[in-house]
């Protein structure tokens, strides 16, 4: 099957020599140099990577929290068919269609102190930079997360509404007792795409913070960058990418595990 | 306003097997909610007033937008920014995006159709496992390999070419792709494939009259998802290019900012203008589009 080779050619064989290259010294320039252990312990003395690892669970989190609340909201209210929620969720799509570079150059002008919308030197503040990427990744996504949400609503059998209605459950009361267990499934499925896009978010830091103000925003990806493509130390920079490995990979068969996305069967069994 | 005139529910990328949409259905949530609706009226502000600051900057001549407040609209409104943005290269980097859009589309499809074929329709040792090195591979951060693909890309002499973008944007792809259309794949009925194999069609055939146009809604969705992956693509660019031969539209936004300074008034024509082409996409096949991305996690 040439799918798998070209796959395992740009991606698996990568991460194997990632690992390998993790053990070796190398600039750029000519070939590698076996170091041994060097850059994986200066790896455990580095206080920015305790830091980065901090910011990026952080920032996964709350971005996590942030998108899920607002995107289930509004996926659960646009299921609904008036005309004006469709013209809504056709305006609430924009922002996705923009790419993140596009997006975060937005905000990059919007955010300056001198021409934006706040006064402020938003960026320039730790709270404020880590809050904007947030924010800006928020503002790219969901729309994607609110559309996940909206088609997992739409497929909640109405008779489970209808006879919480009858037995006289309110709105707010069937939104929690019904809409709210029926999407578990949705949930999942968005969490996943949420928790390992965040990791993505490299482009936002690159263009709104480089990493600042001091290093408080350099998440894992950007710290990776840093070490490999500004300060040519591919070894070291290996070193992070396959601390990054280990923990996607870890996280992913988590979430394979929790979500039952191996089990081969169809996902429409039983409705 | 009659039903007629509403918008049809979208289907799922799992189309075949999916009941048909009843009409009249919703009724609960007919009576207006007030909270909901103040909640998506407030969600509208955020996403239309930094649309609208961009577009009204992006149209105010660079002396005018410094310490101006960017929600007024422009005084003089001047096309004078997207003349510059023109004149830099845009059409260029455009070009590029869409060649390397394309061929990432291509290349997802050719591989990861097949792919789901197989490893919806055999089950053996190695197409399980192939199945989930991919389930593995969903979860590879890009940033994660962008080191030895570097050494590994300038070793096979690519360094600097489109083709160094297309490469590793479509393995990238490939992950996702799959899962969606074995999802896809997995709801055709055995029984369609044991009558085509009655009528002793061969796997190729069955593939290519079968499962392809069975299959259509998903493949929607992959084309779309290849396509924005490679519309998106910062980082493999960014490391993987160098001149501005093959460089991409991502990039060349990037680049407008260290080349326009402070000139943001031509910066934001740049976005502008580099959503134009999706957004005229996204106007043309709007249905399209959500359907397929809805069906991404619709199940």
């Amino acid at each position: 099957m040439p799918g798998v080779l070209f796959f395992a050619f740009f991606a698996v064989v990568p991460m194997v020599l990632a690992f390998y290259l993790s053990f070796t010294k190398w600039n750029g320039l000519g070939d590698p140099q076996p170091v041994g252990l060097a850059n994986w312990q200066k790896l455990i003395h580095d206080d920015r990577l305790t830091q980065s690892l901090t910011t990026t669970v952080l920032l996964t989190v709350v971005s996590w929290a942030f998108q899920t609340v607002v995107s289930l909201l509004l996926g659960v209210w646009a299921a609904g068919r008036q005309r004006n929620r469709a013209v809504l969720s056709a305006i609430f799509f924009v922002p996705f269609l923009l790419s993140s570079t596009a997006i975060s150059l937005l905000f990059y002008a919007l955010l300056d102190p001198n021409f934006g919308i706040i006064r402020k030197d938003t960026l320039g503040s730790t709270s404020g930079a880590f809050l904007a990427i947030v924010f800006v990744g928020g503002w790219q996504f969901i729309p994607f997360h609110t559309l996940i949400y909206q088609g997992g609503a739409r497929q909640i059998p109405d008779v489970l509404h209808q006879a919480a209605a009858i037995d006289g459950a309110g709105r707010y009361r069937q939104f929690f007792s019904i809409t709210l267990p029926q999407l578990r499934n949705t949930a999942t499925t968005s969490s996943v795409l949420m928790i390992v896009g965040s990791l993505t978010y490299f482009e936002t830091v690159l263009i709104l913070t480089q990493g600042g103000p001091g290093t408080d925003t350099a998440i894992l990806p950007y710290l990776m960058y840093e070490a490999g493509f500004k300060s040519y130390d591919f070894g070291y920079a290996s070193a992070i990418a396959s601390f990054l490995v280990v923990a996607a990979t870890a996280l992913s068969l988590i979430l394979v595990k929790l979500t039952g996305f191996g089990a081969m069967r169809s996902t429409r069994e039983g409705m | 306003m009659s039903h007629d005139t509403l918008p049809r529910p979208v289907k799922t990328a799992n189309a075949p097997a999916s009941a048909a949409p009843t009409r009249h259905r919703r009724h609960w949530t007919r009576r207006p909610n007030p909270l909901a609706g103040l909640g998506s009226v407030i969600w509208l502000a955020v996403v239309i007033v930094p649309i609208y600051a961009m577009i009204s900057a992006s149209l105010t001549r660079q002396d005018d937008a410094l310490g101006a407040n960017p929600l007024k609209p422009p005084t003089s409104p001047t096309l004078a920014n997207y003349n510059t943005v023109l004149h830099n290269g845009f059409g260029h980097f455009l070009t590029n995006t869409v060649i390397v859009a394309a061929a990432v589309v291509a290349l997802v499809l050719v591989l990861c159709v097949p792919l789901a074929y197989v490893a919806v329709r055999t089950r053996n040792v190695f197409s399980s496992a192939a199945f989930r090195l991919f389930l593995l591979g969903v979860a590879i951060p890009a940033q994660a390999v962008v080191v030895p693909l570097y050494l590994m890309i300038a070793k096979l002499n690519l360094y600097d070419s489109l083709l160094a973008v297309i490469l590793p944007t479509a393995a990238f792809a490939m992950p996702v792709s799959v899962l969606i259309l074995t999802g896809t794949l997995r709801d055709i009925s055995e029984e369609l494939y044991e009558a085509m194999a009655l009528d002793g069609a061969s796997a190729t055939r069955m593939l290519f009259q079968l499962v392809i146009p069975l299959a259509k809604g998903g493949i929607s969705t992959v084309v779309i998802y290849a396509a924005l992956q490679a519309w998106n693509g910062f980082l493999f660019p960014l490391i993987f290019t160098q001149s501005d031969g093959p460089r991409v539209l991502t990039l060349g936004l990037f680049n407008y900012v260290s080349q326009f300074g402070v000139n943001i008034p031509a910066l934001l024509a740049s976005v502008v203008l580099s959503g134009i082409p999706i957004f005229a996409v996204y106007l043309v096949a709007r249905r399209a589009l959500i359907g397929g991305l809805m069906g991404v996690g619709g199940k």
